[in-house]
């Protein structure tokens, strides 16, 4: 009641500091997104080649792959888990995947006199393969308990290792001319930002607009009373990181398209720079608290600056610690926004 | 064992060379204002606190009685007014200088570091060192043993924290204050998780304090606690201070009116209400060592209170009908048909509806706001084309719902923890009540919430008896058991020790009979 009357008595009284504090209220929320439009006119007050249309297209395909892995990520990371394996399973689903869109007469072809597959037939395998390794991840915890960090810790490992035993060690490469054009352009736009671009917009719908994406924040936001609210949470959590999994498996697609290749060895260290772009984003390693926009203006801020950085001809090494630093002081933003308001 | 100073005030009085006649005072807040960006918490906030008093500190939630201990131990400093302790002015002070002081605050909820021994609980940041600067364990032991001793606690310092009941665990944050040899101490709703035997356990130690010369501010929402220990009141309304009081000079009636600035004519509205056929029928239901052999049965339009000490088992026994907790032999039956229940979902496709007993713990998603929190039961009703969620139907039954209830929050997307314990449980309540239930298990509905709230659930409780749904009530206030129930069932350890009909010449002494397993007449 306290609350309200003085809520009237401000607005009437000092309209000016209501205004100012509204101001703050959505410079605390979309502050990434201030971050973001900052750090394009900076870097393109400092590079002239950064806004060209050639160069943002640029940044997009190169935030693509970490950022549909982002995706899954901040899914996972709202309903208070985490997900180490997404690198080794993006490798995993991608040699899989290139091993089944070989062209029939490719040099060290996996299988020998497999003739030329349909796209759809690598694809479909990499996605099927990524879901069923995230389900394995979420049914470990769900049913188990252990801790997600724990569980996909051991998938990271184990998908890194049969990567390297399905392959012997060595790249799969002579990828069929569909299987390489996915890393091509339709019209002006390149097909690995197309993809994004319909991954985010079905992974928005699902957080935001479906039962699934509710459990999501419920079971983030307390498990507890999650199961008494009729809440699923096992069957959810399962979904949950197969969901993951699942983009694992379309950023591999994008990655061989691209890359027309794939190595074992690929992606070795993706999950951070997925947990990066998701946490940057705002997504909260507390539970409960997650946005797809905030992933991809948080995909978007690592693109730029990494593209920026590499423009303004910053060392690969020193682009590292100014990286980890924006992470770290993301996070401290974000938590002072998150602080319990009393 | 009293602090020199004191003691030696003490004396003063007893020789009468002081020309005062009362107590002086050991605190004095004046005119405390607190504001919060957009909210003014604390208008005119006052308390005075005598020496060697237990004070209560009385008001409806979100009254400001928390803001105001805030400010007093230096968590919130208070935007403008005084603070005088021991006569000296205070001010610009973290919340350690105030332990320094002897302020001391035991806090309604425990942060124990578990997998620790109780010593270094006590001793937690203080630890003894010996002359290598490492930490002196021995001495530590004694020192805890001595002020264990000092509140009757006969536990070894050495036993792990997690070991302990919430009310040892509560006993060791006394001996902690003690231990910082605070001149006062403030207990923010100590009781509200301990059984009437730990109560008195409590209260004794309380009387024990003052009589050292401590004082105590004692915030609790329990009227007869209140009347039992406190010598004198204060009660807070809408951050504004109301009055002072003698505890002897008030009455029930007096204090809800000075705490809610309006008569509550009736705390328990009860009407009898046509009483159906049987709902609900449980028998035999057996868990794993924490109940056996429950069987009982409840009618449409009945409210029936289940009774009982802590730790009897009646929480366990509504989560296994409810199908969160497995339970190895039993029936459940609802109009006549055998059910099996396995989950909440199972549970709520039977018409079921589980208000929890901790609102923290199993009750509210904290920072997912009033419309998640409300609607999350009843998803499945607002799943439209291609299995996307109606957003529109969502709100509009969230509006209908806060207004109905009257929850008192800026809007619909204001995070639940930033409500008022009451409002809280309005909104738990509405999203059970959306999920349109036959049978309601409401565990502790009222813990927790201050009076005016707490008439305003009990109104809905016999409405909705009266619109012939299946009530279960839980409730360890044995008025609220009498007050709203049709039968009331005991447990005592897990066993259903009698299932009484509600009359009025029902005695509380003859439920805790039940309760403490001591059913025949002569142990009474």
């Amino acid at each position: 009641m306290a609350k309200e009357t003085s809520d009237q008595t401000l607005t009437s009284n000092d309209q000016s500091r209501d205004k100012k504090q509204i101001a703050i209220e959505i410079l605390k929320k979309y502050g990434i997104v201030f971050v973001l439009i900052l750090m394009v006119i900076g870097i393109s007050f400092l590079s002239p080649r950064f806004l060209t249309p050639n160069n943002i297209f640029n940044v997009l395909t190169q935030s693509a792959i970490f950022g549909i892995m982002a995706l899954g990520m901040t899914l996972i990371i709202t309903s208070k888990g985490i997900d180490l394996s997404v690198g080794s399973v993006l490798a995993l689903t991608g040699v899989v995947a290139a091993s089944l869109g070989q062209t029939a007469m490719a040099n060290n072809k996996y299988f020998e006199g497999l003739a030329e597959m349909p796209l759809i037939v690598p694809v479909i395998a990499a996605l099927a393969l990524g879901a069923f390794l995230g389900s394995i991840n979420g049914g470990l915890i769900a049913y188990t308990g252990i801790p997600p960090f724990i569980a996909t810790l051991g998938m990271m490992t184990v998908a890194r290792g049969f990567a390297l035993i399905y392959t012997g060690g060595s790249p799969i490469s002579n990828l069929t001319s569909s299987f390489t054009s996915l890393g091509g352009n339709i019209g002006v736009f390149p097909i690995p930002v197309i993809i994004y671009a319909v991954a985010v917009a079905i992974t928005w719908v699902l957080l935001n607009n479906t039962r699934f994406g509710k459990n999501v924040y419920a079971i983030g936001g307390n498990v507890k009373a999650a199961e008494v609210s009729g809440v699923n949470v096992k069957k959810n959590l399962i979904m949950i990181y197969a969901y993951g999994g699942m983009l694992a498996g379309v950023a591999a697609i994008v990655f061989a398209g691209r890359v027309g290749s794939v190595h074992p060895g690929a992606a070795t260290g993706y999950e951070l720079t997925a947990i990066a772009a998701t946490t940057i984003g705002g997504t909260s390693h507390a539970g409960g608290i997650g946005t797809i926009w905030g992933a991809v203006v948080g995909a978007l801020v690592l693109g730029v600056l990494r593209n920026g950085l590499t423009l303004l001809g910053v060392d690969a090494y020193w682009q590292q610690i100014v990286e980890g630093m924006i992470i770290i002081v993301a996070v401290i933003i974000d938590m002072r926004k998150n602080a319990k308001k009393k | 064992m009293i602090p020199f100073p004191i003691l030696h005030q003490v004396i003063m009085y007893e020789m009468g060379w002081s020309k005062v006649t009362e107590k002086p005072n050991v605190l004095e807040m004046k005119n405390i204002v607190k504001n919060f960006p957009g909210v003014q918490a604390l208008k005119n906030a006052e308390l005075t606190v005598r020496d060697g008093e237990i004070h209560a500190l009385m008001g409806e939630n979100g009254a400001g009685k928390s803001t105001l201990m805030k400010c007093l131990i230096g968590i919130h400093p208070q935007t403008s007014g005084e603070i005088y302790f021991n006569g000296n002015l205070i001010e610009n002070y973290s919340t350690a200088d105030t332990l320094k002081m002897g302020i001391s605050m035991i806090h309604q909820e425990l942060n124990p570091v578990e997998n620790r021994p109780i010593m270094e609980n006590i001793w937690l940041g203080r630890e003894p060192k010996n002359r290598f600067g490492l930490v002196d364990h021995q001495k530590m032991y004694e020192m805890s043993k001595e002020v264990l001793e000092i509140i009757d606690l006969k536990e070894d310092p050495r036993t792990e924290m997690r070991h302990l009941t919430v009310a040892k665990m509560q006993m060791i944050e006394i001996a902690k204050a003690i231990s910082y040899n605070a001149k006062l101490i403030i207990m923010d709703e100590p009781t509200s998780a301990l059984t009437s035997r730990e109560v008195d356990q409590l209260f004794g130690i309380m009387r024990k304090l003052k009589e050292n010369g401590k004082s105590i501010i004692y915030i609790s929402h329990k009227l007869d606690e209140i009347f039992a220990i406190a010598d004198r009141v204060t009660v807070l309304r809408d951050g504004e201070y109301v009055g002072t009081e003698e505890t002897e000079n008030l009455t029930v009636e007096k204090m809800i009116n000075m705490m809610v600035g309006r008569d509550v004519t009736d705390l328990f509205p009860k009407v009898t209400c046509e009483i159906g056929d049987v709902k609900l029928e449980v028998k035999n239901l057996t868990g794993e060592k924490l109940f056996s052999n429950v069987s009982f049965d409840v009618r449409k339009g009945e409210i029936l209170g289940v009774a009982g000490l802590v730790g009897a088992g009646r929480t366990e026994v509504i989560e296994a009908i409810f199908g969160i907790r497995s339970k190895t032999e039993g029936e459940v039956w609802i109009d006549g048909q055998q059910v099996e229940i396995n989950s909440s979902e199972d549970a709520i496709r039977n018409g079921m509806a589980l208000l929890t007993e901790d609102r923290r713990m199993n009750g509210i998603f904290p920072m997912l706001n009033v419309l998640q929190n409300m609607s999350i039961s009843n998803m499945k009703k607002y799943v439209g084309k291609f299995n996307l969620v109606n957003h529109n139907d969502m709100k509009e039954d969230c509006t209908r719902y806060i207004d109905a209830l009257s929850v008192r929050t800026p809007s619909m997307y204001q995070r639940i923890e930033n409500l008022s314990g009451g409002n809280q449980q309005k909104v738990l309540v509405a999203r059970w009540l959306l999920t349109e239930p036959e049978i309601l298990f409401l565990d502790e509905p009222t813990r927790g919430i201050d009076v005016g709230a707490k008439a305003e659930i009990h109104k809905l409780i016999t409405n909705l008896a009266g619109q012939g749904k299946t009530i279960v009530m839980i409730s360890s206030e044995l008025p609220e058991v009498m007050g709203m129930s049709d039968r009331i069932m005991v447990m005592h350890e897990g066993r259903v020790t009698g299932i009484i009909d509600n009359r009025k010449d029902l005695t509380q002494a003859e439920i805790m009979r039940y309760a403490t397993g001591a059913m025949d007449e002569k142990t009474a």
